[in-house]
């Protein structure tokens, strides 16, 4: 019997795990270790932080789903991995900590004979002075990346909403926290979740409401921007949201870092060099990704860190961590089978794999400081990957180790995005973008480096259906009710 | 002034972009014209996840 562990019952690790079980059937064993009791589909959070949707509409409990699919489920976190063993066990493992409520703080030892790391982003406050210390929120900002911070940044939101109707303006800051942040499209959509509500709520007259971010021109979202069809013309991202920003009063800061953050103030640099302040009354930061910190042991104990793992934390896999400048980048430096180049019964899914450099055109100011988006790891090519990934290693299990492994490149992969604003049926409107592929090919596709025939966006109602259809199929899919493995990812 | 241009003239960022008037706003909410484009994007987005998987 072979075990496969998967570190984090997040998007990725959740997809991995469940269809490795469903494949493993009894004969093998998936353990999934995740701190979280219950799955939390992250980018419905942007509702709950308008107040338009609560924290149980966007989460369930982990354990009776585990218990369905016969996954053995630990409520822990990761905290090491030993791959070769140690002096005393020659099996790899990892020492994990309990967070269950009554075994908080229990260490253990879990033996692998594959791993999965599905460990997602540490959301990196403390890199910004103010913004938070480590991974926690800080008090200045309110943030929608768990849903507790969504329902806190819901009860500033409504504080805001009571202020102007009592006549006082207020001022909205919405972006990202520092110049090497990722992930603009959920701020994005915030924003104009935010400008939604307040028209909704009679008070957008009184509100004046401003975007920063470290694109370096609107509609980077983080992929060096896109190139669609609208009306017959093929027009880059950047006048497709720059249009929206202006058509719903919303002003823009890009090509910033955010370098300090103060009770109602971010103080910010800017791509040519020079510096600002902006107060707001009400802001939301995304803040910088890095991975989670899992550390790494050779046999004797030594630290081996820096082996598995890049200096930014996220585990290095099967990509091209060389491809040095810009001019040198291609679609191929994209990892495909996601293993780890050290140790080939450890493989990493979603936002814990370790890019081989960003997507966008790195930039950095006049003093040297770097402002440039990071690559986005989104929904669909997390679970994409995830599903690939479990895919190679039960291949691996039931057929031999020379199984081929399976391939999903983020350069042969597509990415559906859809931005509402707004909740209502017949009153909300959506942004729906598709790109394809999400890396650029530009030996493929001269001149834009993607298919335009699906690379697209448009803004409507159809997007805004879409948006509530995608919440329930894939909170459906990942509660595995009938017909969950024909939902795609 | 036409709604759409107001926008133009509250800052020079918006000044140089290109904001929607009042048809294709109109477009972006009449319910058969949604129902349309509504098929197209699922069918798009099927394409984009088939030819990812
Ligand atoms: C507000 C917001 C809106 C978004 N909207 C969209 C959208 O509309 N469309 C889209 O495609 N994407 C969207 N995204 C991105 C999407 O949520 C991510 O791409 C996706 O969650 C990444 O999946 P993941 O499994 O890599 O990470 P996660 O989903 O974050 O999962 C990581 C898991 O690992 C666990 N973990 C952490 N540390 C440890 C440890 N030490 N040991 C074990 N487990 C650990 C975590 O608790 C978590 O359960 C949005 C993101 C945010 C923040």
């Amino acid at each position: 019997m072979a075990r496969l562990v998967v570190l984090g019952g997040g998007v990725s690790g959740h997809t991995a795990a469940t269809f490795a079980a469903k494949w493993l059937g009894s004969a093998h064993e998936v353990v999934v270790v995740t701190p979280n009791s219950k799955w939390n589909w992250i980018p419905s959070n942007i509702w709950v932080g308008v107040g338009e949707m609560s924290k149980e509409d966007v989460t369930f409990d982990l354990a009776p789903v585990y218990a369905k699919a016969g996954i053995n489920y630990k409520q822990a976190k990761a905290v090491s991995i030993n791959p070769e063993g140690s002096g005393t066990n020659d099996k790899p493992f990892v020492t994990i900590e309990y967070t269950l409520e009554g075994r908080e703080g229990d260490s253990e030892v879990v033996e692998y004979d594959y791993l999965i790391n599905a460990t997602g982003p540490k959301l990196n406050f403390g890199a910004t002075p103010g913004l938070g210390e480590g991974s926690n929120l800080g008090e200045h900002t309110v943030s929608v990346c768990t849903a507790d911070h969504a329902i806190h940044a819901n009860e500033e939101f409504q504080k805001t909403i009571e202020t102007m109707k009592n006549g006082e303006r207020q001022k909205f800051l919405i972006g990202t926290g520092h110049g090497m942040c990722t992930c603009q499209g959920a701020a994005f959509e915030y924003i104009f979740n935010i400008e939604h509500e307040l028209t909704r709520a009679g008070v957008r007259d009184m509100a004046d409401i401003k975007w920063i971010s470290n694109e370096s021109f609107l509609g980077d979202f983080g992929m060096g921007g896109l190139h669609m069809k609208v009306g017959g013309y093929a027009v880059s991202s950047k006048l497709f949201a720059e249009s929206l920003f202006a058509e719903r009063n919303v002003d823009w800061i890009i090509g910033a870092h955010v370098n300090k953050v103060e009770s109602g103030k971010v103080h910010y640099e800017l791509l040519d060099g020079s510096f600002g302040e902006e107060e707001f009354d009400f802001s939301m930061l995304i803040p910088p990704f890095a991975g989670v910190g899992l550390k790494a042991y050779s046999k004797d104990g030594s630290d081996i860190t820096d082996t598995i793992f890049a200096p930014n934390g996220f585990l290095k896999v099967d990509a091209n961590y060389a491809a040095g400048a810009y001019e040198n980048w291609k679609a191929s430096d994209w990892p495909e089978t996601y293993q780890n180049p050290t140790y080939d019964n450890i493989f990493a899914c979603g936002i814990a794999f370790a890019p081989p450099h960003p997507i966008s055109k790195p930039m950095s100011s006049p003093n040297g400081t770097p402002i440039t988006p990071t690559p986005p790891r989104t929904g669909m090519p997390s679970g994409i990957i995830g599903k690939a990934v479990a895919h190679s290693i039960c291949d691996r299990i039931t057929k031999g180790e020379n199984a081929p492994l399976h391939k999903a490149s983020m350069a042969d992969m597509g990415a559906a995005c859809v931005a509402s604003a707004g909740k209502g049926l017949f009153d909300g409107t959506a942004a729906a973008m598709t790109v394809y592929p999400v890396v650029p090919d530009y030996e493929k596709y001269p001149g834009t480096g993607r298919d335009t025939d699906y690379t697209f966006g448009e803004i409507g109602l159809a997007g805004h259906w879409i948006k509530h259809i995608l919440h329930h199929l894939f909170i459906w899919k990942a509660k595995l009710k009938f017909g969950w493995t024909k939902i795609p990812e | 002034m036409k709604k759409e241009e107001v926008n133009f003239g509250k800052s020079d960022q918006f000044n140089l972009t290109m904001i929607p008037g009042k048809f294709a706003k109109a477009m972006r909410t009449n319910i058969i014209w949604q129902f349309i484009r509504f098929i197209v994007i699922n069918i798009k987005m099927l394409i984009v996840v088939s030819k990812s998987h």
